[in-house]
């Protein structure tokens, strides 16, 4: 396997793994956690594999197509930098993995948790080792996503709720803005490719759109990386499990912005915008994280604080854009990640022993875990920047550029003095965290006796700290040379001069360093009896709760504003909203016509007159306007009506040259007028006039403007209609279809050809639907509750029942059972007629109209009539439609026949057609679109019969359901 | 013939919105009904009107699209009649069972 491969290989294997154990039982805690062990040990491998060729200046890449186009492929870049971020994701993840194992408890769903942990790992990975800047917002709202789900892992607690929330929140939208700056980025470069727009440094300096994507960049990284303003949701995220926020807030998540300030930093540094923005933020945040971690009563919110304070130090070294600032950034980030992530488990560990991470409560803890106090004090003096230890030599050299001149500003100039206080409250909360929980009286009321905890918990705090001592130790023969890798990446080949030694001589940033030691000291003393009496949260800025106006502007934009919108734009009910829809539509239509003028007369000469088609069209009209007119009170009136005006549409299209259509449209007249026969039994009785002599005006006004509104729709479609009829028609498709139809479909029923041949595909989408209709018709009657009122037997039954049980050789249902016995009779005869009929029109409908449609609907009509003639029992004693069954059938064979075309190498739903010699039908079109038509056919009459037969059932079942309710 | 279409579509289609916009649920599916009629004649008429020339070709061979109504949008309406019973039929039910759960067959789903 090439590099390229094997990175493709380290970047799968925790999504891989994470799918994996997202599928192991519940409890299996110890295979879960040995699994996510196994794959970041693993890639640890795999990284540590390639550092030949990265120490080499020489990125190892693997670029996959996948948007050629669009310049966008899938693309990995390993270089220096993202070698050590990698080293760091893995290595510490695996050391979080081997404490996480100990950590939950075997209550918690553990293998879930694993499975988020790796899916975060991988796209923590993805962010780190893309090559594409699109691809880096990809997996960076992936981290933000998966950090939801860490942070709500415990979802059953309000804190790990509204905490997961706001992560997701803050970093999402950051997300978004960063986004939109790697788009503008793109237009600028003309390329996504990182290897192009960290050469094109210049070219974005230099573009008018440099300030938008700075800012923009900086926004997505900020939010990530807790920079104030955006500094709040990190504290909140600590209502996660402590692995995940071991995880989440030393080595990956928040790095992540760092990581994308570092990656971009050759680009976009070393200006007065990127400092004047990035400074203050770093300043800012540095001291505000250091001065709230000084007064936090949770262990671990002293820590989330002290990790925003460092997060601003690393922020601000980015933000002074000179070479060596970079290098001391880039220190400082492996530093905070190795003593942060060993800090909190130290602070889990506590937890975990003692039940609670309260400082008020802990207290003298060294004489219960004497060597996990000693790992936590070293860490502690590892975060405080004490010599020995690497967070020293990174401290070190952050004050020495603090001292150094950048700018010459006012801000500038004033470094050193922020640097120095930053470094004494560190120094006051670092103390605070070792004398509070290890030293004092003994704990009084702690939850449970603490004690240490397992060995393989505790190692990776050992692990940990080592590294912490052998990089204060001895740098240059640890961290110096992968430093210097990273560094090569982001400020070129010529790395400035730098020693990573202990001892420099009597500077200006060791100088610095002892007032920040003695300070902080003297200002743990000097606040400890106002420590010691108890309050939550810092002075000063007690009261300015970043959360608060988060959460105030979520319920103002997400609630309270839509609210209002609602309340203004929407309505819970249906007649204003279709009244709205129709105006709209008119308006749409009318406003062309209004401003290009309106001409209706077309060029094409007139079709010749015919009074007795007028005549046809007044009864239709007739029809559809006492429709209009009856259906309120007069139901059946109005089904009347609505069939008089179907049956003249079918004889206008008879008329008028298209048979299909007119057959298609009577058949379908009648099962419509069955089905609503059917429904009206359902419906609630003739409804009393509300308004018994007149209507409130505000009703008249309503009743007036719909029929305003309905005739101007009238008016303008007929309008719109006579216009289109008038005027010649273009060249169209339809030339393509009469031409080939015979040649190329087998067909002379042009109609029927392109149904089932040209458009093949349509018809097919088509039939689905129908399927998907009759099954919801079916599955909202088999739950149906019919309205209270109608669930009695109606007036008739009831009338006729009365009767027969008055009569003495009577018994109830003779009547029924007696009624027109002749048409009864004609009609149990027709149906081998009608099923004829439709056998028939199947079978000349390639070449005469009919076809698949006409033919099963006429076959529906063939079985409802026996229903109607028999009843629903008698029908079902004697025959078995299964209309379930001929939907799956004609589905199957519509596909199939369309499948079968690959068989032969054609694309979906190709023909076939020859003619054959059958004996005695004669010579007879075999199509491969026959048995395509034969599938419409059948979905056509299962669908049909299914709808009507579901509801004609609804009947039944209700005598069925009252009489079982007489038997009790 | 084309002017009498041409009212005739408008017809429907304004005693189908007047349905539509009307509060019971039965008038709003008569008025979705003639709303289809009136569009299928609407698509339909887009072909031109032809009298005496169904798209049925003569015999075998290429057939002379001059000589007969417009093939496709009647193919595209036959399917539509199709489909609109399909719809017809689900507004049917919806309705019915709109008004069991609400009690009321108002299209807002209550008395007001």
């Amino acid at each position: 396997m090439s590099n390229g491969q094997l990175l493709l290989l380290a970047l799968l294997l925790p999504f891989a793994g994470s799918a994996l154990a997202a599928f192991l039982p519940t409890h299996a805690r110890n295979a879960a956690g040995f699994m996510a062990g196994a794959i970041a040990v693993a890639g640890c491998g795999l990284i540590v594999l390639m550092y030949g060729s990265v120490a080499h200046g020489e990125p190892v890449r693997l670029v996959l197509e996948w948007l050629p186009m669009l310049g966008i492929n899938v693309s990995l870049r390993l270089d220096g930098l993202a070698w050590l971020f990698a080293l760091l994701i893995f290595g510490i993840g695996a050391l979080v993995v081997l404490y996480a194992r100990y950590y939950m408890s075997a209550e918690d769903p553990v293998p879930r948790f694993f499975s988020f942990l790796l899916a975060f790992m991988g796209a923590m990975l993805g962010v780190v080792l893309s090559g594409n800047l699109v691809q880096i917002v990809f997996f960076w709202e992936l981290t933000s996503l998966f950090s939801f789900l860490l942070i709500g892992y415990w979802h059953h607690t309000a804190a790990a709720r509204d905490g997961a929330r706001m992560a997701l929140t803050v970093t999402g939208a950051g997300g978004l803005c960063l986004l939109v700056g790697v788009l503008l980025i793109g237009r600028i470069v003309g390329s996504y490719e990182l290897d192009e727009v960290l050469n094109a440094g210049g070219l974005i300096r230099s573009s008018p759109l440099y300030v938008p994507v700075v800012v923009l960049v900086l926004l997505g990284a900020f939010t990530k990386s807790a920079q104030f303003p955006f500094h709040f949701w990190l504290p909140h995220a600590m209502a996660a499990p402590t692995p995940v926020s071991a995880y989440l807030h030393s080595a990956t998540m928040v790095k992540a912005g760092i990581f994308l300030m570092t990656r971009l930093w050759p680009v976009l540094a070393g200006t007065d915008t990127w400092f004047y923005l990035v400074v203050p933020a770093g300043l800012i945040t540095l001291l505000v994280g250091a001065y709230s971690a000084i007064f936090q009563q949770d262990l671990k919110g002293l820590l989330a604080y002290s990790t925003i304070s460092h997060l601003g130090l690393i922020t601000l070294l980015l933000g002074l854009g000179s070479p060596l600032s970079a290098v001391a950034a880039i220190f400082h980030t492996v530093n905070h990640a190795i003593f942060k992530a060993s800090l909190f488990m130290a602070a889990g560990i506590i937890d975990h022993e003692t039940g609670t991470r309260d400082l008020r409560k802990l207290s003298g803890l060294f004489r219960y875990m004497p060597f996990t106090a000693t790992l936590a004090m070293v860490a502690a003096a590892a975060m405080a920047g004490t010599p020995l230890l690497n967070g020293f030599l990174s401290k070190e050299m952050f004050f020495a550029e603090a001292v150094e001149n950048h700018t010459g500003s006012l801000l500038d100039d004033s470094l050193p003095y922020w640097a120095t206080l930053a470094g004494i409250f560190s120094v006051t909360y670092s103390l605070r965290f070792i004398t509070g929980v290890f030293f004092g009286p003994p704990p009084t009321d702690l939850p449970r006796m603490p004690h240490e905890p397992p060995h393989w918990m505790r190692f990776p705090i050992e692990f940990l700290v080592l590294i912490c001592l052998l990089i204060g130790i001895v740098p240059s023969y640890t961290v110096g040379p992968l430093l210097a890798n990273a560094a090569r990446a982001v400020i070129g080949p010529d790395l400035p001069y730098y020693s990573l030694a202990i001892w420099h001589g009597l500077t200006w940033a060791l100088v610095m360093s002892i007032i920040a030691m003695i300070g902080g000291v003297a200002l743990f003393l000097g606040l400890r009896t106002y420590l010691d009496s108890g309050v939550e949260g810092p002075p000063l800025v007690r009261e300015l709760k970043g959360q608060r106006i988060f959460e105030r502007m979520l319920v103002v934009i997400s609630w309270q504003l839509a609210r209002t919108l609602e309340r203004a734009l929407g309505s819970r009910r249906l007649q204003p909203q279709l009244r709205i829809v129709v105006v709209v539509a008119l308006l749409a239509a009318v406003s062309p016509l209004w401003l290009r003028g309106m001409v209706a007369d077309g060029t094409l000469p007139l079709t010749a007159f015919d009074p007795a088609f007028a005549l046809l069209w007044a009864v239709g009209a007739g029809c559809a306007i006492a429709a209009a007119w009856q259906a309120k009170f007069h139901r059946f009136a109005a089904l009347v009506l609505l069939g008089g005006a179907g049956l003249v549409s079918s004889i206008t299209f008879a008329w008028l040259s298209a048979p299909d259509l007119a057959l298609t449209q009577l058949l379908v007249e009648m099962v419509t007028t069955v089905l609503l026969l059917l429904g009206l039994r359902w419906l609630p009785k003739r409804i009393e006039e509300t308004y018994p002599t007149s209507p409130p005006p505000s009703v008249l006004v309503r009743r007036y403007a719909d029929l305003a509104i309905a005739t101007f729709v009238g008016i303008g479609i007929a309008i719109i209609s006579y216009a289109m009829m008038t005027r010649p028609l273009g060249e169209s498709v339809s030339r393509y279809f009469v031409e080939r139809a015979y040649i190329g479909g087998g067909g002379t029923n042009v109609v029927n050809v392109i149904l089932v041949d040209f458009r093949g595909f349509d018809t097919l989408g088509e039939v689905v639907v129908l399927c998907l209709v009759g099954l919801t018709v079916y599955a909202l009657l088999r739950r149906f509750r019919p309205a209270l009122e109608s669930i009695e037997a109606p007036e008739q039954q009831r009338l006729q029942d009365e009767y027969d049980e008055a009569a003495p050789d009577r018994t109830p249902g003779d009547t029924v059972a007696d009624y027109l016995w002749i048409p009864r009779l004609v009609m149990q005869w027709l149906f081998p007629v009608i099923a004829t009929f439709a056998v028939y029109l199947f079978m000349r409908g390639h070449d005469l109209p009919g076809g698949g449609f006409a033919a099963g609907i006429t076959l529906s009509i063939a079985f409802i009539v026996q229903y109607m003639a028999a009843g629903t029992r008698w029908v079902e004693d004697h025959l078995r439609v299964l209309p379930l069954r001929w939907m799956g059938f004609g589905l199957l064979i519509a596909g199939a026949t369309g499948a079968g075309s690959w068989w032969f190498g054609y694309p979906f739903l190709t023909t076939h057609a020859r003619y054959l010699d059958w004996p005695i039908v004669g010579k007879f079109p075999v199509a491969s679109a026959l048995m395509f038509d034969l599938g419409i056919f059948a979905v056509v009459v299962g669908a049909t019969v299914l709808m009507l037969v579901a509801l004609a059932h609804q009947s039944l079942r209700r005598t069925r359901s009252s009489r079982t309710a007489e038997g009790d | 013939m084309e002017i009498v279409l041409a009212i005739g579509i408008g017809v429907f289609a304004g005693s189908g919105v007047w349905l539509l916009l009307r509060p019971r649920t039965y008038q709003v599916i008569i008025g979705l009904s003639l709303i289809s009629y009136a569009v299928n004649l609407f698509i339909f008429s887009m072909g031109r009107l032809k009298v005496g020339a169904p798209p049925i070709l003569p015999g075998p061979g290429v057939g002379d699209p001059a000589t007969m109504a417009d093939p496709t949008p009647q193919a595209l309406v036959l399917t539509a009649i199709v489909i609109g019973f399909a719809m017809t039929a689900l507004f049917l039910v919806l309705l019915l069972a709109a008004r069991g759960l609400t009690g009321t067959d108002h299209v807002n789903g209550r008395e007001d």
